[in-house]
């Protein structure tokens, strides 16, 4: 028998999710339980369609290779959605910023929408590209099927539930206003049971892999997945008003409470959107260029320097506050060394292309990856630049840090995990290419010269900004007023929507390529010039 | 290279990797976060704080549910130019009862750290109804269902008790009483001796123009009126408090 159980199960949840509604304490619960209880319902129905009461016949038709390689179709489509819709939110809330009238009151003011983009951005999308992408490479570098059976389809149904609980959530005003942990307290219980979920899975396949070594890869896997679990659990520690309502205070205050969170945010970018991803590069560069990894050596010691140094850096998000000196000297500090680490593995990514070049003319697919690891060694030189007390003075509070977060978040992590989708595509659905090699030319245009227009606008916005703050007359008067900054920011907030809005474009030109990839279809063109030998006359 | 060689140990077993990781990652967190919780000079000794009255607590959610903290910040910086603009720069004390913390991390509208007691109870009203009324260059978005919507909190007394597990000194006084000041405070008919005796400097009366209905906009505005207006700073010892 075949989802037996898990129908049960679901179903079984949603009645309790229904229990939730009539007996929930405040009207934020029942309506975010009304919301689950639909979700789980269409999966119940959804599940009873797929119940086969005929035996357990070991694996599937489908995957002869051997692989849980399903599970991964359904993390690259995910993936793909999510980063659509997460382009598409950053987009709006960037035009609402330019025309306010766009808000919606309540539901789509910028405030709730501001954490949907977020949050949909880094879990939804990231979140499903990690997973997916972990899940193909332990496999292949372990040799082993995954872990735990139908333990994969736990993580990733369980991972698409807490995604949709934490974006309702944030639209009915639903948050713990913790930045990037914003689900409140039983969401949070939820995620922590699939991380865990997901650790078992991955660190099993390692368990029984046929190779002697563990691949560079699956560590960076490895620290990424138990460095979210400690930060998770320890950041979102809070006492629920009622185990039947939404609203929990946190177990921390005020200055503790600061760098607890901090110490969260900063390594949710060290930890999800760096470590992660550098796995990701570690299997997919040498794989598509055909080159081994440059050195063995500097990836022990970057791999190191770099879960040791990233915790630290925290306290820059904290400069000048009422965080301790010692406390932002000392994370101060340990930034400014997390450069060299943070280089090491982008020389170690770029490096692997020694003799292998010509592949940035001939294959997009190789130049993403290439762009993405330069905008790695980019932002993580501007990282530290920032995180120098005397810069960060000027560049705190403003739209500098917003465009510094996005010449990472768009270029290092975006620019990696469509590189991977496009080499997984063909090869998980068994097609001889993908639709098309053009349209991931134009997407590889569209999406840098998007986060060129974007991180340029906001450079100059946030240092105009920060300096029209600090302007004082020859008499030893502020001259602006702090509306006159924000008008003065019009023209930037614009420009950058329309950044956000190329790369957005791009976003919707690979979910085309991909779902017709998928599709079976194959566009009918001329090959990227040099991609393919040229026969030459004999003479 | 011998000690590199030696990594191979690790290579070849999973879970000395994941112990590995995990004791190096701890050390940065234990390093700098776990003094914070017991050296004595962490928070200034200061004069005036006090935990938040139900509806500043009331108002302090909608402030949370709203996400302002994504447009503005708590936290004046000690520079010059933010003294001058803002008021004395953010203690460390004065957002020890706060959980979470409401600092913020970016300035798209002014920083709100001592916001309270600047403008008028009507002012914040129509700014929150309609921000570029009052302030034309504003990119605020419009809050006004505040106005009409019923303050509706299932139990306040609940409310307190999770503060006070989480450490906010909140006394049994003030737990008993929590309904009643919760509906007194903006109510310009009700005796409020209670409320001045329990949460001094608590702004009373009426906030939102609407005497006849306790709404949203009365707890938000009576929370904004309070911000950063607590500590006394005229027995502050500036050379003391620096750490």
């Amino acid at each position: 028998m075949k989802y037996a159980f898990e129908t049960i199960a679901v179903g079984l949840f949603a009645f309790l999710a229904l229990l939730g509604v009539a007996f929930a304490k405040d009207d934020l619960f029942a309506a975010h339980m009304w919301v689950l209880f639909f979700v789980l319902l269409v999966s119940t129905v959804l599940l009873l369609r797929r119940v086969n009461f005929s035996p357990v016949t070991g694996q599937s038709a489908d995957d002869k290779s051997g692989y849980f390689d399903e599970v991964v179709r359904y993390g690259i489509i995910a993936t793909t959605f999510w980063g659509i819709v997460g382009f598409l939110v950053g987009v709006i809330v960037a035009f609402q910023l330019a025309f306010p009238d766009l808000n919606i009151e309540p539901w789509f003011n910028f405030g709730r929408m501001r954490p949907l983009h977020t949050s949909a951005v880094i879990f939804a999308f990231g979140g499903n590209a990690l997973i997916a992408t972990s899940f193909y490479v332990v496999q292949r570098t372990s040799r082993a099927r995954l872990f735990g059976g139908e333990l994969g389809w736990f993580v990733f149904w369980g991972y698409q539930l807490f995604i949709v609980m934490a974006a309702t959530g944030y639209l009915l005003g639903i948050t713990q206003s913790r930045e990037y942990a914003e689900p409140e307290w039983y969401v949070d219980l939820w995620l922590t049971i699939v991380w865990v979920a997901y650790l078992v899975t991955f660190l099993g396949t390692i368990i029984k892999r046929k190779e002697p070594h563990i691949y560079v890869a699956n560590w960076f896997y490895l620290a990424f997945i138990v460095t979210i679990a400690m930060l998770h659990i320890v950041n979102n520690l809070a006492v629920p008003v009622s185990f039947l309502g939404a609203k929990s205070y946190s177990a921390f205050s005020g200055v503790q409470d600061a760098l607890t969170q901090w110490w969260y945010g900063h390594n949710a970018v060290g930890f999800f959107l760096t470590a992660g991803f550098l796995g990701m590069m570690y299997y997919f560069i040498p794989k598509q260029s055909g080159r081994p990894v440059y050195s063995y050596r500097l990836s022990i010691i970057h791999f190191w320097a770099l879960i040791f140094l990233y915790i630290w850096a925290g306290p820059h998000h904290l400069h000048y506050t009422a965080l301790p000196d010692w406390a932002q000297t000392l994370g101060m500090v340990f930034s400014i060394m997390l450069w060299m680490p943070s280089w090491g593995g982008m020389i170690n990514g770029l490096m692997t292309l020694s003799g292998a070049w010509d592949k940035i003319r001939t294959d997009p697919i190789i130049r993403m990856m290439v762009i993405a690891v330069a905008f790695y060694g980019m932002s993580t030189f501007e990282g530290p630049m920032m995180s120098i007390k005397a810069v960060n003075s000027l560049s705190h509070y403003t739209d500098w840090t917003i465009g510094h977060v996005h010449s990472g978040a768009l270029g290092w992590v975006g620019m990696i995990s469509f590189g991977a989708i496009y080499y997984l595509v063909p090869k998980l659905w068994n097609r001889p290419r993908l639709y098309s090699m053009r349209l991931v030319n134009w997407h590889f245009w569209l999406a840098t010269l998007g986060i060129v227009v974007y991180a340029a606008v906001l450079w100059v916005a946030g240092i105009q900004q920060g300096l029209m703050w600090r302007e004082y007359d020859d008499q030893g008067f502020l001259v602006y007023s702090f509306a006159e900054s924000v008008a003065a920011m019009y023209p930037y907030y614009l420009l950058r929507a329309i950044g956000g809005l190329m790369y957005l474009t791009g976003g919707v030109i690979m979910g085309w390529n991909v779902l017709m990839t998928i599709l079976g279809h194959e566009r009918n063109e001329a090959p990227i010039p040099g991609s393919e030998p040229v026969m030459q006359p004999a003479e | 290279m011998s000690l590199l060689d030696k990594h191979g140990i690790i290579e070849r077993n999973a879970t000395l990797l994941l112990v590995g990781s995990l004791v190096v990652v701890s050390i940065g967190g234990i390093v700098e976060i776990a003094p914070l919780f017991y050296l004595e000079n962490t928070i200034e000794k200061v004069e005036g704080m006090r935990p938040y009255s139900p509806l500043e607590l009331a108002g302090r959610n909608i402030y949370i549910r709203e996400g302002c903290y994504t447009c503005h910040s708590q936290m004046i910086r000690p520079f010059r130019d933010e003294v001058e603009r803002y008021g004395h720069y953010s203690l460390a004390a004065e957002s020890m009862y706060d959980h979470p913390f409401q600092w913020g991390s970016k300035r798209t509208g002014p920083d709100l750290a001592r916001v309270g007691s600047r403008y008028s109870n009507e002012w914040h009203v129509e700014h929150l109804k309609e921000p570029r009324s009052v302030v034309p260059e504003s990119i605020m978005p419009s809050y006004s269902f505040l106005a009409t919507t019923p303050l509706k909190i299932a139990n306040v007394t609940a409310e307190l008790n999770a503060n006070l597990a989480v450490g906010v000194p909140y006394t049994e006084d003030m737990i008993a009483n929590a309904e009643a000041d919760l509906m007194a405070q903006s109510d310009p008919e009700a005796d409020t001796s209670g409320i001045e005796e329990r949460y001094p400097k608590a702004k009373l009366g009426d906030f939102d123009g609407n005497p006849a209905m306790v709404t949203e906009m009365d707890a938000l505005v009576s929370y904004l009126q309070m911000l950063g207006t607590l500590v006394d700073f005229s027995t502050y010892d500036e050379a003391a408090g620096y750490r």
